[in-house]
């Protein structure tokens, strides 16, 4: 296989780094240009990872953490494929989620939110898609949350999700969102991102086709992780 | 109306937010739950190489330490061999060398550190040796897309990396450098924003 490329990441669509609707980024935000840089060894390659760095219990969140029972809240299944910007499946790739309980509450000792925490509920996952870029998690609905942005900031329901692709240039975290919310129009870290079609790709639908009858509800959501370069000109005589 | 081209575009990224810890390291969150966390060992003992450890801290633009920024670490071993299929080498690449790690900082002094062994010099484009170098990633809260850096040593003859060379003013290029501060222990800290400002890439 020749060394690959990957197409240039598209900073209109990505967040910019300084968006001062939400504060934290102003004082966290480069104020000098990038530096852009043609991938190298050291860019189009990236850690992998095998089944025998995980368990296949760590994608059911339901379960991961239930102590005495089940944990409280909607129970849903989230799942969808990774692909690349041409559309190829990205197979063995390792995906990592994180979330709140269905209060809003987060277990993590810096939150302090009045919501209690769900003894059987952690609240993170992870899994490995297949060979055709599939992955799915058994999960609990998470409820929004208020944060101390503007004075009555609330974030919509959302999972975070991070990705890794081949190359560490892929690498990618990001957050799911749920059809309907209305919570996501009024979200400034939402609207971070400049373009409309970019936040709708965030946006995870109902997907009852994936439901499991009395059991639980489904929501569908692809990744889309930066395409590798078919090599046009094999015979590029300056290589890589 | 042309032709549609049809590629998908990449999805968008979002901040990882001051929880990030409860998914990469629910350790450090608060809260058992996996039976290995990934990215505690990049380079398990007996890897060959010079074994180092590197410190530091990331400042924001008022100059206070970031206490919950998370940093990924991706780097070749002592023969400047990455553990990819992508390296032509990488059957060559020393047992037990996994290459990337995962560093998470100090809540309340913002310190982070990790051990591993010193890469080797890897070749560049165009066949261009590139100086030993660590390559990082930093998300957390008010990062809304992780922003790429690069780690060099002191130590090494930096002088014809392709890297450092395209950065046009050359007083920013010691922003990459980590200083030796002991044998095998380097300081590498990490200015988001105002003077001093990190050389972030755009990769």
């Amino acid at each position: 296989m020749k060394p690959a490329e990957f197409y240039q990441r598209d900073r209109l669509l990505q967040p910019p780094a300084l968006t001062p609707n939400y504060k934290t980024s102003v004082g966290r935000s480069p104020r000098l240009a990038m530096l852009s840089l043609q991938g190298s060894m050291s860019e189009i390659t990236g850690p992998t990872f095998g089944h025998s760095d995980i368990d296949p219990i760590d994608n059911d969140l339901i379960k991961n953490y239930a102590k005495a029972g089940d944990p409280i809240g909607e129970r849903i299944i989230v799942h969808g494929r990774v692909l690349d910007e041409n559309g190829r499946a990205v197979p063995n790739t390792l995906v990592e989620i994180w979330q709140a309980n269905a209060g809003g509450r987060y277990r993590h000792r810096k939150d302090s939110y009045l919501a209690p925490i769900d003894p059987n509920f952690g609240g993170c996952g992870r899994t490995l898609t297949d060979e055709n870029g599939y992955y799915f998690f058994r999960t609990i609905k998470p409820g929004a949350y208020p944060w101390r942005n503007w004075v009555n900031s609330w974030r919509p329901a959302h999972i975070h999700v991070s990705v890794f692709g081949t190359a560490f240039v892929q690498r990618l975290i990001t957050q799911m969102y749920f059809e309907g919310d209305p919570l996501i129009a009024k979200c400034p870290i939402i609207e971070t991102i400049p373009d409309q079609r970019a936040i709708e790709q965030l946006i995870a639908p109902l997907d009852t086709n994936a439901a499991v009858p009395l059991d639980c509800l489904a929501y569908k959501f692809d990744i889309v992780l930066r395409g590798r370069r078919s090599t046009l000109f094999e015979n590029r005589l300056e290589g890589n | 109306m042309v032709q549609p081209l049809p590629y998908l575009k990449e999805t968008a990224s979002q901040t990882a937010g001051p929880y990030v810890h409860i998914g990469l390291a629910p350790g450090a969150a608060g809260f058992d739950i996996y039976r290995r966390e990934l990215g505690w060992e990049i380079a398990a003992q007996g890897v060959p190489g010079e074994r180092i450890r590197i410190e530091g801290l990331v400042y924001d633009g008022t100059g206070a330490p970031v206490k919950d920024i998370l940093i990924e670490a991706w780097q070749a071993d002592a023969n400047g061999i990455y553990p990819h299929p992508e390296d032509s080498r990488h059957a060559e690449v020393a047992p037990g060398f996994r290459g990337w790690g995962r560093i998470i900082t100090d809540f309340d002094t913002g310190l982070w550190s990790f051990e591993t062994i010193k890469p080797g010099p890897v070749p560049g484009r165009n066949k261009r040796m590139m100086a030993p170098h660590i390559n990082l990633w930093l998300v957390s809260r008010g990062i809304n897309i992780g922003l790429n850096t690069r780690m060099y040593f002191e130590d090494e003859d930096n002088g014809a990396d392709p890297v450092l060379n395209l950065i046009e003013q050359e007083d920013r290029r010691r922003t990459l450098i980590a200083r030796r501060t002991a044998t095998g222990t380097y300081r590498f800290d990490i200015r988001l924003q105002g003077e001093g400002e990190t050389v972030f890439l755009d990769v």
